[in-house]
């Protein structure tokens, strides 16, 4: 890592060159919700002042860029009774502008479960290769809880990370790439005084987190609490639409789905985002439903979230965006389910509904 | 004109050697081509009962062949293509290097198109995936195989096992249970299994017909046909969810122990590669971790039966 200071001015004109020569993505506001606060998503721009830097979190992730929602895996050729199979990791380089530490921390997870797994996977790591990540700090929303997760800064995974320390950014470059580009503007190295104001700045998103939820021990928790009836509680208010899953910068899962060609004379192989609150999740061949009720698959999600699977060698993996909080249309957030079975509220035993499940 | 300094060169993963490169899924960690499949000619297709029929595929490419290794327990994806991929379990033997058999049920989407091609059309697998049992562990031991309707499919693989390695092992019981008795499979089987290798079979159906001159009953009525010695038993138990509650808590109350006692799961899977999640158990994957667990994960992993 190389650490480098840059004027205000400068960094504009970096980011107009680099948006100018390729495909780029950044935060814009794309409308503004119930409360008059602004929506923001990340989408093409052409140049600096079409990015929204002071953006406080896109609603969507940005995981899109490397899972998106329909993907094709690979694609069949009919020819007669015989058939071929063709197979295109096909990229072209992206830059991704304005990603939080959080955000890039989703990444780095992404990275530890698609890449380091049992069966690395080749689509995930095109994508990846081929992605120039500019990350930038921000000060949280007050709904924000990576600070709990300790994902409220970030060391890996990012070509250039911009600290706003007041008329310049101090930037961590941790790629050739960046560092090439770099070299055609003026930076200077740091001074002490820079180093100074970087460590006030974080201290500053540090100190301004509202939100906080404890993880200790989490998991062993989840595994406690299997049979909780807040489960049953949260999962009555569940509608189980899936809008957390899809809004989650972590969450991975997916459906296969194969569709004939209209001419019949191919078929594709499709892989596409799915939400283990859905219904049909977990529905074996024969109609066998393995968690049929909402609370079931409520309580899949969080064991995945907070408590990790295999693949991820156990490792919790939201970041504490808070993005299925602000989605989700039943008003379920992370922080009082979580609180709720930690039984920090002493009403949530007796507040359980007493009536059945919906399933 | 893009300006050649500031623009970010394009990797191109397609010309990666692992790219062009057939992919070996007993190598895991490594990256591969692991959408691709590995194309196979049924060879054969053998109608058991009304809803399950039994498919010899034939690996075309020699190398792939090769390739395509097994261990008793494993499963494969079966590709039929424009309708999807389902996780079979393997039922033929794993010496059988030319020929791989897959015993389907008729249940869903893809299967129900399976059943209607014929002899020398062409599909693909992609595989061997999951854990599977440990056969040199148990040699020395009795065996008890219990097998629940469809679950018969998964055990025929460590049943040919034991039956190449018969001087390995001591008495070898299987217990195999099914609603009518049109529905037992590999019926053709049972005289080989039981006079050539000295396997004890003990059958039984819940609802006997008039043919029927055996059992009658729950697969747990079986128990009393059998004396199990719980000290040098391994157990293995495959069928409907319902059965690994009733059996498996059965086996333990006899004092066999939790690491001797293996279970074959079942799960929806889209990947079989603990990638989709589809599958998962508790914590782990049936595809990865799974779909043979012993009865102490099973106990561990929530919701597991």
């Amino acid at each position: 890592m190389i650490y480098k200071v840059i004027s205000k001015a400068e960094f504009k004109r970096f980011i107009d060159t680099l948006v100018l020569n390729n495909p780029s993505f950044g935060p814009r506001q794309v409308d503004s919700d119930i409360r008059g606060d602004a929506v923001y998503h990340f989408l093409p721009v052409t140049s600096f002042d079409d990015i929204a830097f002071d953006y406080t979190a896109t609603a969507s992730s940005a995981k899109h860029f490397f899972l998106p929602f329909r993907e094709e895996l690979s694609r069949f050729a009919f020819h007669g009774q015989d058939w071929n199979q063709h197979i295109n990791y096909d990229t072209n380089p992206i830059v991704l502008i304005g990603l939080r530490p959080c955000d890039i921390s989703a990444l780095n997870i992404l990275d530890d479960v698609l890449l380091n797994g049992h069966f690395p996977s080749p689509y995930y790591l095109g994508k990846r290769k081929n992605t120039f990540v500019i990350g930038m700090d921000h000060l949280p929303r007050p709904d924000c809880f990576c600070k709990s997760m300790n994902h409220h800064s970030v060391q890996t995974g990012f070509n250039l990370f911009c600290s706003d320390i007041g008329e310049e950014y101090y930037l961590s470059i941790n790629s050739s790439k960046a560092f090439n580009f770099l070299k055609e503007f003026n930076t200077r190295d740091p001074h002490d005084e820079d180093n100074c104001r970087l460590v006030e700045r974080r201290k500053l998103i540090s100190n301004s987190f509202l939100s906080e939820v404890d993880v200790t021990a989490l998991p062993s928790i989840l595994d406690i609490e299997f049979d909780s009836p807040v489960w049953e509680k949260w999962g009555n208010k569940c509608l189980s639409c899936g809008t957390c899953a899809m809004v989650c910068p972590t969450c991975y899962c997916y459906s296969v789905e194969e569709s004939f060609a209209i001419d019949l004379n191919g078929a594709t192989r499709q892989k596409r985002l799915y939400s283990c609150n859905l219904v049909d999740f977990a529905v074996v061949a024969g109609g066998h439903n393995f968690r049929p009720k909402n609370g079931d698959r409520l309580k899949y999600r969080y064991y995945h979230q907070h408590r990790g699977f295999a693949e991820n060698a156990n490792q919790q993996i939201c970041v504490g965006c808070n993005r299925c909080g602000r989605a989700c249309l039943a008003g379920i957030n992370p922080k009082d389910v979580i609180n709720d079975l930690r039984m920090e509220k002493e009403s949530c035993l007796t507040n359980v509904s007493l009536s059945p499940g919906r399933t | 004109m893009p300006d050649k300094r500031f623009v970010i060169p394009r990797q191109d993963i397609n010309r990666e050697a692992f790219a062009a490169s057939i992919p070996d899924f007993n190598r895991r960690s490594e990256i591969m081509k692991t959408d691709m499949g590995y194309k196979c000619s049924i060879t054969n297709i053998v109608r058991l009962t009304e809803q399950e029929k039994l498919f010899q595929l034939h690996i075309l490419e020699s190398r792939e062949r090769e390739i395509f290794r097994f261990r008793p327990g494993q499963f494969l994806m079966l590709e039929l293509p424009g309708y999807g991929e389902v996780p079979i379990s393997i039922s033929s033997s794993c010496s059988n290097h030319e020929f791989l058999e897959l015993c389907i049920r008729k249940a869903g989407h893809v299967t129900s198109a399976l059943f209607n091609v014929e002899k020398g059309a062409y599909v693909a697998v992609r595989g061997p995936f999951g854990s599977s049992f440990p056969m040199d562990e148990m040699s020395g031991n009795n065996i008890l195989l219990i097998a629940g309707g469809l679950g018969m499919a998964p055990l025929r693989s460590p049943l040919s096992w034991i039956n190449e390695h018969r001087e390995r092992f001591e008495n070898v019981d299987v217990l195999y249970g099914v609603k009518e008795p049109s529905q037992l499979l590999f019926t053709y089987q049972f005289d080989e299994w039981e006079m050539i290798n000295h396997i004890r079979l003990h059958t039984i159906v819940e609802h006997g017909t008039a043919e029927w001159n055996s059992r009658t009953g729950m697969i747990t009525d079986l128990f009393n046909d059998i004396t199990i010695n719980p000290a040098t038993t391994y157990a293995i138990v495959c069928g409907p969810p319902v059965m690994f509650k009733v059996v498996c808590s059965y086996l333990d109350k006899l004092g066999i122990p939790m690491n001797r006692m293996f279970v074959s799961l079942e799960r929806r899977m889209h990947c079989g590669m603990g990638k989709c999640c589809r599958c998962m158990v508790g914590s782990t994957f049936t595809c990865v971790d799974g779909p043979v667990f012993d009865y102490w994960s099973v106990m561990n992993l929530k919701e597991a039966i």
